[in-house]
Formats: structure tokens, C-alpha cells, sequence
């Protein structure tokens, strides 16, 4: 137990606004290459792409919060994560800094948040000067098994 | 514990669990086994055997419970083999309850590492009271033993030394056992030899504890005239040791060419070789590019190893597909005993090989679909003898090879799959509307037992603790590269057949391209490639949006990859490539834009969310990094909506999907009330079906037969008399929109393609006349006549018309859908149309109705047409501004039911008063 019991996270932008993944649930951050795209799969799949051999799928953050797609040329990063034995690489604008945080600065999310938000996040951090939305990288990347046609 | 001792016991520990679990499966079917056939010696021996040396190896490690129960257990077992007690069914079922309390304990044990708390004492005392000759106070009425046992006589053969044959792995065959020796396991004869030999301790590198079990065990065993196999437990270095161990130095040495590896260290050992094969490919792309490369040679050479290499891997994932039948003989015997049912469980191919991987998958399905055949598919013994079956029902489990795969049957002579119980239950559960059903044919929905939310999941959830239905089974073989399919015959029984491919990680692939995108095809699948498009001979046709190409005098039907993929409208005429798929025993034909080439590629499975894309079945990287969609036959051929199913041609060993596509045409030859062939056009017969005479009721004065869940109205063409009344009857079915007939023949001659020139005409009602045909003259039948004998029932009888029939025109499918319930339920008699054609249509054959309901539009479109002018007319819905209602007798809103059914019933009334009159 350390005594400055911080909350680790690093720090990504989508859409403008800022997000923090906690450090420990993140295993890399890449720049995604080639993604081949995957007809007829659920919208936040942008993809699939080659990492070193491995193959990892590519979860648009963009679309899971609702917001608009990213334009063409646009700068693009990937949160490199593993769940099972399955890589998933969640696709976000830019990647900054990794901060630490007081945990007394942190928030459960608003009330009147976009439900679609709501699920996908831990909370807020107070910042001097903006809100640092902590981002649930699990519940992103999760699904629902779909009914399946006979 | 502590130290040096308590790793060892840890470690001692973990190898005799493993060991006694799989010794206790092999009890469990050897009981089964020799609950069959209770004079089976060897078997009981074995039996024997096995549960001592878990009873030793429990007192050496001081697990109490397990060794009390163990002992007890052998105890019983010991008076069966002495001769003193007769074995019957509620004592095989005790000494199976023993053996489950004992997993139960090993369980606990594996959980903790310490026997769990628990009391025995009652089971145990059930064991003795058995012991002593007495019954089971608990036990169930038992069953009937399997076969009249007589006393078995107290004869005991000592076994004989005989010298060993000592085979390449150290196994041999044991004349005593009457079976090969298993892994640890030493021969009867040599341990013999070894005790007579043995003056004392051990000088192998055993560890001194294991020596003492050794001990501890042949002080017993000295007194007992039978002697153990070398304890499999005994085998307990944890360091890859030598696994089968003599006694001692006497006896023959026997270097085990055996060892135990750990499942992990050979998966890891798969996966790097799977990386190597893929930088071999990679390679292989770059030095392709490049002429006269000096690394060709060697990249050559690189290849080959690492295909033996591979080779090499995969042999060592190898397991026989018994392993995953071993608990199965267990769980049909306890089902017999459940349900009340005689089954006889036949193993063929145990020995076949596959994956262990795979081997783990199958397990469950297999448990699961055995079950099903022991709940569902077969009968009881009284339902078999009154079908004219053999009292006792079969399933048969056989495995093989073919082509690359392994083909794992599940037959039993059940009842089969009832097509009408099967769709009672897809509507029940939603799963499709009575219109879809009606357009499948039996075999399409049999198949729905595979579709998910069909089967009520809780029923069988012992097996891993998640509720299996057949869905999961065919998800679970899908996933792995497999496919399952389903034949079954209503009062037969069902196959299933299971494919696996070997190779589970490398397969052939075809690289293709669609749009801009390449795809992969599992080489396994294609059947052949066909150019299409200009400058070819072939193109692709249509036929009211179904496309399809001609192959070799079939029609094939087609689908575009950009059509599947974009889901969009096919426009435009295809061109470029047919790849010709097999997927589930259907054919179909996929058109793409190129075709690249053949590469052996990884396949690795789709994460999470890319699961539910049927059309795929995983991903992989080919040789030059680009990751590329893996395409699946099973997947794409449910694309195509329709399926037209095989008729009658099936019958005469042929597929045939279309109309003819010359003048000849296709006669079925039939014998009908006389000895001469007469001649039915095979266009027209919708089904060959036989049904079992006794099958065949009258009912109002009509011969009817229950068939699909409806009742099919018979005629025979010979007349009344001519139905059999035992026997199979033979009855070509007829289908029109709705209405089915069937028309009863007496036998069925063949069927032959000819031009039909009817040259006589006939005055004869049943006959439209005659042609020559194979030479003969042979009536053609007038079907449509016997049809309406059939729906009609006896000729001489009056049409009884008691429901006024009403024809409802509605383009709008839910409004259809809406009102075509409710005006049957009302109590009439709905034929729909769903366009303006299909009204017309009906006018021009002379259907005459009672009352036109539907579309204000269209029935005023119809009229002003001069359709069905006569009759009045009633217009349901909003009537569109300008559209002329003279002539309606009313429009009626559409959600005003009940001034619908009252105006229907005046208009109703009214008109077969005009008929009456």
C-alpha cells in the first residue's frame, strides 16, 4: 500500500474532450496501421489489424459515445488492451501524458449525463481547468451477444 | 506439512488425483461393461484391480474417507469376483453411487488439498448390508438385469506366468487383462515374476515414499491370490520419469518409451511452430519476388523441416476419439435406468485420432446429443415392439477419417425428428411465422433444433454447468472449423453427422477478391472454379431475384460476396469468378471479382463482437501482414433465403431443382388398380411419401392421413377399395397454395424422361389418355381429377360448402397479416392475394368467392378490370382521395374489427342468398 494512494491514468482526447484510462488496464499504445475493415459487423468495429502477429480488434471510441466519425487524415492513436485471450485495440484521437491524480478529486458521474456516457464511465476528475472523464475501457470494449438468425 | 516432505506430497498428491480420475472413468464404463455381461471376468478383475490400487494409494496418502468408501466398495467387488454374490443392476448402481461420492472427495481435495468434511458412514453401510448378501434398502426398484444371470460358478483360474512380449512403447498386450496395458501399468506375469524375484528395497530413483506404498501393497497382496497391475499411482515422480516400473531389477527391464508432458508446455510448443510456418510464409513472399535468390536453396530446405516439424507438433496433440467416448457408456446406462428404456451403446473407430483440442470440445456435444437420443430419440421398449422394432434401441458412435477430416456419426434407430413437432415448436417460440414454415421442406425444419432459443436450455445442465442446447453444440463445432448435419426419418431414427477438420490451426486457403477487399474460402470447401460474365459461356440468370448459373445441366444458385457483404441491391450483371462451394451438403456458387491464389494460412478465431457475423469464421494474416476475413460456406449458404427442397427426384436418386429444360418431360411410373403402369407428370407431384397402412384413418366418410400436423385427404386411384390395410401404403402428394391431397397408388415402378405425346384422349374420369412410353401405351393420369376426389372426398357425395370463402386482396404484408387471422377465426373460409395479379390470376382459373375483401384501391382496380364484377365488394382501410366505392358495400376502417365481421356476415348472408335463389 503506498502511502500516496494516486489514481494512475493516461490521458487520451476524443472528440475534444479529455478521457483517463487507468494505467493498469492498458498493455500499449500504438499507432494502427492498415486496419482492414470487417463487413457486416456491429458499427463500433472498425476493424481488424495486424500488431506484431497478433491479430486485434479495432473498437471506434467515437461511435460508442455517440460522437461524430472521425474525418479522413484525421490523427488517430489505439489503446492496445487484452480480455481473455482476445487483443482490442480502442481507437481514440490523441494520446497525452500519463497524470496522477488524488483521489479526492474524483466524482461520481453527473446525474444528467447521456446514459450512453454514463455506462461508459468510472467518473470525473476535477482538473484546474477542465474535466478529466474516466473512461470504463472494459465497458467500451464489451458486447452483447446478439440473437443469432436460425 | 513443511519442507522438502511437503512438496512431495503436494506434488504426490496432484499426480494421484489426475491418475484416480481417470482410473475411476475407466471404471465407470468397464462396469457398464460388465453389467452386460456379468461372466465377464477379465473385465470385473480389471474392475477390481483399479479400485484397490486407489484404495492403497488412499491409506499410503491418509485420506481416510476415501479409503473407507474405496475399501467398502471393494469389498462388494471382491464377492462378486469370488463368486459369492450375483452381481445385479441395484448393485452395479451402488457401486457406481460409491464411485461418484469418491470424485466428490477428490474434488474437495483438489479444491483444498485436504478431504473435505463429510459423512459416508450411511453408504458405506449400504456396501456392507450388500456385502452380506443382503438387498439395498435404498435402492430403486432395479431395473431388469441387463441378462439372466444364473450363479456365476466359483471358478478362479490363478493367472499364469507367461514371458511378455515386450512391444515398442513398452506396452504389451496382457493375455490376463485380456487388453493392451495401459500407461503405468505393468503385466500380471512380470509382477508375479518380479515379487518371486525381489529381495528387498528398490534401488531405482524413486523416491523413497513411493517405495513404501510398494511395500505396504505387497504384504497385502501376498495373502490375496490375485495380484494388481503395478499400481498407476506408483508411477509418482513428478519429474518426467520413467512411468511404467517393474516391481523390482528381477523382472524384465522394461525401459518405458512413455512419457507425461504437461498440456501448456505442447500448446506453446503448437502456437510457436503456427509463428514459425507463418514467417516461412512471409519468406516465402519475399524471395518470390526476387530472381535467382541465393536464399532460395536454403528457404526450400527451411520449408520442409518446418512442415515435419509441424507434422511432428500436431502428432503430439493427437489423442484417440475414445478418450472423449470414455464417461458415455456411464451415461446411456444410468439414462436406461432413468427412463425405463433398453439401449445398447455401440463404439466403432474409438481408435480414430484427432486433435486434443478438438477432442475437449466435442465432449460435451457428444454427451449432450447422446442424451437427447436416450431422452428423446429412442423409444421405450413398448413403443419399439408395437412399431415393429427390436426392444432394445442402438445408438452408434463411429469415427473415421476422410479427406483430411474426421467424421464422427451419432446414429440411433430411434423415433426420429418429427417435422411437425418441430415446427409446432418454432412457432411456439417465435422462431418463424406459419408462412415461412409452410415454404421449408422437412429437412429445413428438422434443422431448426439447431436454431437458438429452440431448445428449452435447462433440461441438460450438468454436464459444464451452462445450459447446452444443440445451438451451442453446432457453435461449438463451428468454431473449431466443423459442421454438423442432421438426417433423420419420423419413426427411423436420426444420424448426425459431425465433420472436424484435422489440421485445426493451418488450413488451405483460397485468397479472393471482392470490391477492394481479398477474402479467404477454406480450400476444404471449394469444389470448383467458374468464369462468368462476357466472353464466357456461362452467365449468371435470374429468376424473380434468385440468381443461379447452369453447371453441367444443373441449376446452381448464386450469390454475390459484395451483395452478402454490403447487404445492398444486387444490380447489374455479374461477372467475374463462380466459386463453387459444399457447405452442409448444399452447393451454392459465389460470385467474386478475382481470384489470387492458394496459401496455408493461420486461422484465428473472430474476438467477441465479431462472433455474431455468420458469414465469417475467423481472420487471418497472410504472407505479406495484411490481416484478411475468412469466409464461411455454412454461413454464406444461409444467405440464400429459399430452399427448394428435393421431391420425388430424390426418391430416384437425383437433385432437381428446376423445370424441364427441354420437351421431354419427366413420367413417374406407378401401378394403380390394375397391372399395367400408368404414367403421372413428376412437375406436378410435390412429395413421394409412404405411410404405414395402419396410419391411414377414415374419418367422415374420407380416408385420411396425418401428415405435417395437418390431415392430408386420401384417394386411391384404384378406388376405395384398393387402399392396403397393412403394410406400407404409397401416396404421391400434391400441394397447391395451401391444400394438400394425397393420391394413393399401389406401388411405385420408376421414373423416365420422355416426350409426352398424348395421342389417345380419354372419356374416362382419372385418365387423360394415353402415350407411349417406354414403348407401352401407358395412361397419364389425371391428377387434378383424383385430387378433387380426394379433398371432395367419394365422388358421389355433394360439395358441402359450410364456410363462405372470401378473398382478401392486401398488398401491405402486416395489414395481411392482421386481417387474414381474424376473418379465418371468424369462420371463413380466406384465400389471400397479395397483389393485384395473384387476384386476377385467381379470377381467370374460376375461383368464384363470396365476398372480396381488402385494398379499396385494388378492389376498385379489379372491378373496373372486370374482375369478379359480381361479387360485392368490401373495402378495408383509408380510401384514397378519388378512388370509386360505387358498388362496395362498404369501407370500413381498419381498426374497426367487429364492423368488418358484421358487414362481412351481411355481405356473406346476402350473396348465397343471390346463389341460393
Amino acid at each position: 500500500m503506498s502511502t500516496e494512494d494516486r489514481c494512475e491514468y493516461v490521458t487520451v482526447k476524443i472528440g475534444g474532450q479529455l478521457f483517463g484510462v487507468e494505467v493498469h488496464e492498458i498493455r500499449e499504445v500504438f499507432s494502427p496501421q492498415d486496419i482492414t475493415r470487417v463487413p457486416r459487423a456491429p458499427g463500433e468495429i472498425a476493424g481488424l489489424l495486424n500488431l506484431r502477429g497478433r491479430i486485434v480488434t479495432a473498437v471506434e471510441a467515437r461511435f460508442k459515445l455517440g460522437l461524430p466519425p472521425r474525418e479522413d487524415g484525421a490523427p488517430v492513436m489505439a489503446l492496445g488492451l487484452e480480455q481473455g485471450s482476445e487483443l482490442f485495440g480502442v481507437l481514440v484521437d490523441e494520446v497525452g501524458e500519463v497524470m496522477r491524480l488524488k483521489p479526492d478529486t474524483l466524482e461520481a458521474s453527473p446525474a444528467h449525463l447521456d446514459p450512453k456516457w454514463r455506462v461508459l464511465l468510472k467518473g470525473v476528475h476535477r482538473l484546474d481547468n477542465q474535466l478529466l472523464a474516466v473512461l470504463d475501457v472494459r465497458a467500451l470494449i464489451a458486447w452483447r451477444a446478439a440473437g443469432l438468425a436460425a | 506439512m513443511s519442507g522438502l516432505r511437503g512438496l512431495i506430497m503436494d506434488e504426490l498428491i496432484g499426480e494421484f488425483l489426475s491418475e484416480t480420475f481417470e482410473s475411476l472413468d475407466v471404471i465407470d464404463s468397464e462396469l457398464v461393461k460388465f453389467e452386460a455381461d456379468p461372466q465377464d471376468r477379465a473385465t470385473l478383475d480389471n474392475i477390481f484391480r483399479l479400485l484397490h490400487t486407489i484404495k492403497g494409494t488412499c491409506g499410503f496418502l491418509a485420506l481416510e474417507r476415501l479409503e473407507a468408501v474405496a475399501h467398502a466398495g471393494e469389498t462388494l467387488l471382491g464377492k462378486f469376483r469370488d463368486g459369492d454374490l450375483v452381481a445385479d443392476s441395484s448393485a452395479v448402481t451402488l457401486v457406481l453411487e460409491s464411485l461418484d461420492r469418491i470424485k466428490e472427495i477428490l474434488t474437495g481435495i483438489e479444491a483444498t488439498g485436504t478431504e473435505p468434511a463429510g459423512e459416508d458412514s450411511e453408504l458405506i453401510k449400504r456396501l456392507e448390508i450388500l456385502s452380506e448378501g443382503g438387498a439395498d434398502p435404498q435402492a430403486s426398484t432395479p431395473a431388469p438385469a441387463p441378462a439372466p444371470e444364473p450363479e456365476p460358478e466359483p471358478e478362479f483360474v490363478a493367472p499364469e506366468p507367461e514371458p511378455e512380449p515386450v512391444a515398442e512403447n513398452g506396452h504389451g498386450f496382457d493375455s490376463d487383462l485380456g487388453r493392451e496395458l495401459r500407461l503405468g501399468e505393468v503385466s500380471l506375469a512380470d509382477l508375479e515374476a518380479a515379487f518371486m524375484n525381489t529381495p528387498g528395497p528398490e534401488e531405482d530413483e524413486v523416491p523413497e515414499a513411493a517405495a513404501e506404498i510398494e511395500d505396504e501393497e505387497l504384504d497385502e497382496e501376498l495373502d490375496a491370490p490375485v495380484v494388481s497391475a503395478a499400481p498407476a499411482a506408483a508411477a509418482n515422480t513428478p519429474a518426467p520419469a520413467e512411468a511404467a516400473r517393474p516391481a523390482a531389477s528381477g523382472g524384465p527391464a522394461r525401459a518405458s518409451a512413455t512419457i507425461r508432458v504437461s498440456v501448456d508446455v505442447l500448446e506453446n510448443l503448437m502456437t510457436t511452430v503456427s509463428e514459425l510456418v507463418l514467417a516461412r510464409n512471409q519468406m516465402h513472399q519475399i524471395v518470390r519476388g526476387v530472381e535467382d535468390s541465393a536464399l532460395k536453396t536454403p528457404l526450400q530446405r527451411l520449408s520442409s523441416v518446418t512442415a515435419e516439424l509441424q507434422e511432428g507438433v500436431m502428432k503430439t496433440r493427437m489423442q484417440p476419439v475414445g478418450d472423449a467416448w470414455k464417461k458415455l457408456p456411464r451415461i446411456v446406462r444410468d439414462a436406461t435406468q432413468d427412463l425405463g428404456k433398453k439401449i445398447k451403446l455401440i463404439q466403432e473407430g474409438e481408435d480414430t485420432e484427432l486433435d486434443r483440442q478438438v477432442l475437449e470440445l466435442i465432449k460435451d456435444p457428444l454427451t449432450h446429443m447422446i442424451r437427447n437420443s436416450c431422452d428423446h430419440g429412442l423409444e421405450t421398449p413398448d413403443k419399439r415392439v408395437a412399431a415393429g422394432k427390436s426392444e432394445t434401441g442402438t445408438i452408434k458412435l463411429s469415427a473415421y477419417h476422410e479427406g483430411g477430416a474426421i467424421i464422427i456419426k451419432l446414429i440411433d434407430d430411434g423415433a426420429g425428428i418429427d417435422p411437425a413437432k418441430i415446427r409446432a415448436k418454432a412457432l411456439e417460440k417465435g422462431l418463424a411465422t406459419e408462412e415461412e414454415l409452410a415454404q421449408m421442406g422437412e429437412a429445413q425444419i428438422q434443422r431448426f433444433i439447431f436454431a437458438p432459443g429452440f431448445s428449452t436450455a435447462a433440461q441438460i445442465t450438468n454436464l459444464s454447468g451452462r445450459g447446452v442446447g444443440m445451438d451451442v453444440v453446432r457453435t461449438n463445432i463451428e468454431q473449431i472449423g466443423g459442421s454438423i448435419e442432421l438426417v433423420s426419418a419420423v419413426g427411423k431414427g436420426s444420424t448426425f453427422t459431425i465433420k472436424i477438420p484435422l489440421t485445426l490451426a493451418i488450413v488451405s486457403a483460397l485468397v479472393i477478391k471482392s470490391g477492394e477487399q481479398r477474402f479467404a474460402v477454406p480450400q476444404l470447401s471449394v469444389r470448383e472454379l467458374v468464369r462468368v460474365g462476357p466472353g464466357s459461356p456461362v452467365t449468371v440468370e435470374t429468376l424473380n431475384g434468385a440468381n443461379m448459373i447452369r453447371l453441367r445441366e444443373r441449376l446452381l444458385p448464386v450469390i454475390g460476396l459484395d451483395h452478402v457483404l454490403s447487404q445492398s441491391l444486387q444490380e447489374g450483371a455479374m461477372t467475374g469468378y463462380v466459386v463453387v462451394l459444399e457447405a452442409a451438403g448444399r452447393k451454392l456458387g459465389l460470385v467474386v471479382d478475382d481470384v489470387l491464389d492458394t496459401e496455408e494460412i493461420v486461422v484465428k478465431p473472430l474476438s467477441g463482437p465479431l462472433r455474431s457475423t455468420t458469414v465469417f469464421s475467423g481472420a487471418t494474416i497472410l504472407g505479406d501482414g495484411s490481416v484478411i476475413m475468412i469466409l464461411d460456406p455454412n454461413g454464406l449458404a444461409q444467405e440464400i433465403a429459399t430452399e427448394t427442397e428435393d421431391t420425388a427426384a430424390n426418391r430416384a436418386d437425383e437433385t432437381e431443382a428446376s423445370a424441364e429444360i427441354s420437351a421431354r418431360q419427366r413420367l413417374l411410373l406407378v401401378r394403380a388398380g390394375g397391372a399395367e403402369p400408368k404414367a403421372v407428370p413428376v412437375s406436378l407431384i410435390t412429395r413421394l411419401e409412404d405411410f404405414e397402412a395402419s396410419a391411414i384413418e377414415m374419418t367422415d366418410g374420407r380416408r385420411v392421413v396425418q401428415y405435417r400436423g395437418r390431415l392430408l385427404p386420401l384417394a386411391h386411384v384404384g378406388g376405395e377399395g384398393a387402399f392396403r390395410t397393412e403394410g406400407r401404403q404409397p401416396v404421391l402428394v400434391f400441394s397447391e397454395d395451401d391444400k394438400s391431397a394425397g393420391v394413393a397408388v399401389d406401388e411405385i415402378l420408376d421414373v423416365v424422361e420422355e416426350v409426352l405425346d398424348l395421342e389417345m384422349g380419354s372419356e374416362r374420369p382419372g385418365v387423360i389418355g394415353s402415350a407411349v412410353i417406354k414403348g407401352k401405351a401407358t395412361e397419364v393420369l389425371d391428377i387434378a381429377w383424383h385430387m378433387e376426389r380426394a379433398w371432395s372426398g367419394a365422388p358421389q357425395r355433394v360439395k358441402s360448402k359450410t364456410r363462405s370463402a372470401i378473398l382478401l386482396v392486401e398488398a401491405d404484408a402486416f395489414s395481411r397479416r392482421m386481417l387474414a387471422p381474424l376473418l379465418a377465426a371468424a369462420g371463413y373460409d380466406v384465400t389471400v392475394a397479395g397483389g393485384l395479379h395473384e387476384a386476377r390470376d385467381a379470377a381467370r382459373m374460376g375461383a368464384a368467392y363470396d365476398v372480396v375483401v381488402g385494398d379499396p384501391g385494388a378492389l376498385s382496380r379489379l372491378a373496373s378490370e372486370g374482375y369478379f364484377t359480381d361479387t360485392p365488394r368490401l373495402g378495408v382501410g383509408e380510401n384514397a382521395y378519388g378512388t370509386p366505392t360505387d358498388g362496395f358495400v362498404a369501407v370500413i376502417d381498419r381498426a374497426d374489427r367487429g364492423g368488418l365481421i358484421a358487414m362481412l356476415d351481411n355481405a356473406a348472408r346476402t350473396e348465397r342468398a343471390v346463389e341460393a335463389a
